[in-house]
């Protein structure tokens, strides 16, 4: 035992480990950037869209299918198709394959959720803010929008663990993948890599973790408060499990 | 290499007729990785809901590491475990995938119990008090049946998930439907048609799977259709 964990200790401490072409430093950035870019591009396309196929209650049907759809295309499977038709083009695998599967990936958690929260908002709330005279752009992003916000950030927060765990799959495809590419790479050498593959996973763990609870306090640094009180967990656990 | 791979086509469906047989037991493979996970990912899960309900603390301490193991990426979790059990042996492979496999299943399907058994009403359970029902006898009659909508959704998700990250256990040299995917890659020239399979193949039996489920659903709780339908 204390001999792969010496073995892991000298993975660490070896010349350029850190800030080598291969070091973790820029494997963490590649990593991020990786699960950020398609998170970025997945929100700017479906969050505009559901939330205004939902103020006008059309495409109620295609809410519910895209992600069940979702959810049964394996982001393994995705990815590694990604590359194919990518590789078919042409076109260098380490970054767009991984892009493009992500942000199909990403989309239908945030669309759902963003879809389901603006329909659940009370009728009641949304008639008031007309009686109060509020123009229909300002019971969109003025009401539905906050009050649906708990039910909007957790489908985000969905997509982004999905998304994160899926970055370390890419490495199967080139070089690339962040940090995956050590664990994915000591896999390929069997059991002699074991402190790669170990080391790996903790470096991906610690990320991935350390990226979620950033999520979290942006969540709570953006609810307004009023809404954030009426957000129970019970909220939560209904729309991740819708 | 592009121009090689030119001439492969996308899909070969001489390449399928030739490998049916493979085909199948391949998802044999995939059928039984999942179901193995779910059955023991259920009695964990329906041992640590139990445990919540009866000592309410409990829940978010159980809750609360579910989420955890769920948070990490399922490469990882296969990784962290790898050296402990060891990567050279099929049984040793099949553990880890096995270990990560039950551990996602665990948050969703806990949290469905738990959700679906404090959402029966507290007139059914202070009808079921007046009627004299202990209870253990509570629970497994009239609480359980109650909640089986909503522990059966989370069945189907957790069905979901895992059938699409037993393909990700093919890294490991399992088999499963994600043995084509990634077979299919690492040839010299990239052959299509074996990762379209494994993803068509594996996306289909998750949605026969989450079909399924969601029949004998229905048929174990008739009376939400007749409610709905009221």
């Amino acid at each position: 035992m204390s001999g792969f964990l010496s073995e892991v200790a000298e993975w660490f401490s070896e010349p350029g480990r850190w800030t080598g072409a291969d070091g973790i430093f820029p494997r963490t950035l590649e990593h991020l950037w990786l699960a950020t870019l398609p998170m970025i591009i997945a929100v700017a396309v479906a969050l505009p869209a559901a939330v205004w196929l939902a103020h006008k209650r059309r495409a109620e049907f295609a809410a519910n299918a895209i992600v069940n759809v979702g959810r049964a295309v394996p982001s393994f499977g995705l990815l590694i198709l990604a590359g194919v038709f990518f590789a078919r083009a042409g076109v260098d695998l380490r970054f767009w394959p991984a892009v493009v599967a992500l942000v199909a990936l990403a989309i239908p958690p945030i669309f759902t959720n963003a879809y389901t929260a603006i329909v659940t908002v009370p009728p009641a709330t949304v008639e008031a803010a007309r009686g109060l005279g509020y123009k229909e752009d300002e019971v969109l992003w003025g009401i539905e929008v906050p009050v649906g916000a708990p039910v909007i950030l957790a489908g985000i927060r969905i997509s982004w663990i999905q998304v994160l765990a899926t970055v370390p799959l890419a490495a199967v495809l080139s070089s690339g993948g962040g940090l995956g590419q050590y664990v994915v790479r000591g896999f390929a050498q069997g059991p002699g890599a074991r402190a790669e593959i170990f080391a790996g996973a903790l470096l991906i763990a610690l990320l991935t973790l350390g990226a979620d609870r950033l999520y979290s306090v942006a969540e709570r640094a953006v609810l307004p408060a009023g809404v954030s009180r009426l957000a129970s967990e019970d909220v939560k656990a209904v729309a991740s499990a819708s | 290499m592009t121009l090689a791979q030119q001439t492969v086509p996308l899909f070969d469906w001489g390449w399928v007729g030739r490998n049916l047989d493979t085909i199948w037991d391949r998802t044999l493979e995939h059928l039984s990785l999942t179901g193995a996970a779910l059955l023991v990912g259920m009695a964990i899960s329906v041992a640590l809901a139990a445990l919540s309900l009866w000592r309410p603390s409990t829940y978010q301490p159980i809750a609360g590491a579910a989420g955890i193991i769920y948070t990490i990426p399922s490469l990882a979790v296969f990784a962290l475990i790898a050296p402990f059990v060891g990567i050279g042996t099929a049984t040793g492979r099949f553990i880890i995938a096995q270990v990560a496999l039950i551990g996602y299943t665990l948050l969703i399907l806990i949290r469905n119990i738990v959700t679906g058994i404090r959402s029966v009403p507290p007139e059914t359970r202070e009808a079921a008090l007046g009627m004299g029902y202990r209870d253990r006898e509570r629970l497994v009659r009239i609480e359980f049946p109650l909640a089986l909508p909503v522990i059966i959704a989370g069945l189907r998700i957790a069905t979901v998930t895992v059938v699409g990250l037993v393909t990700v256990t093919s890294l490991l040299g399992l088999g499963g439907l994600g043995f084509f995917i990634l077979d299919g890659l690492r040839r010299s020239v990239i052959f299509p048609t074996e990762i379209i399979v494994g993803v068509i193949l594996s996306v289909a039996l998750a949605a026969v799977l989450d079909l399924s489920l969601l029949v004998l659903g229905r048929a174990l709780t008739p009376w939400v259709r007749r409610g709905a339908a009221r």
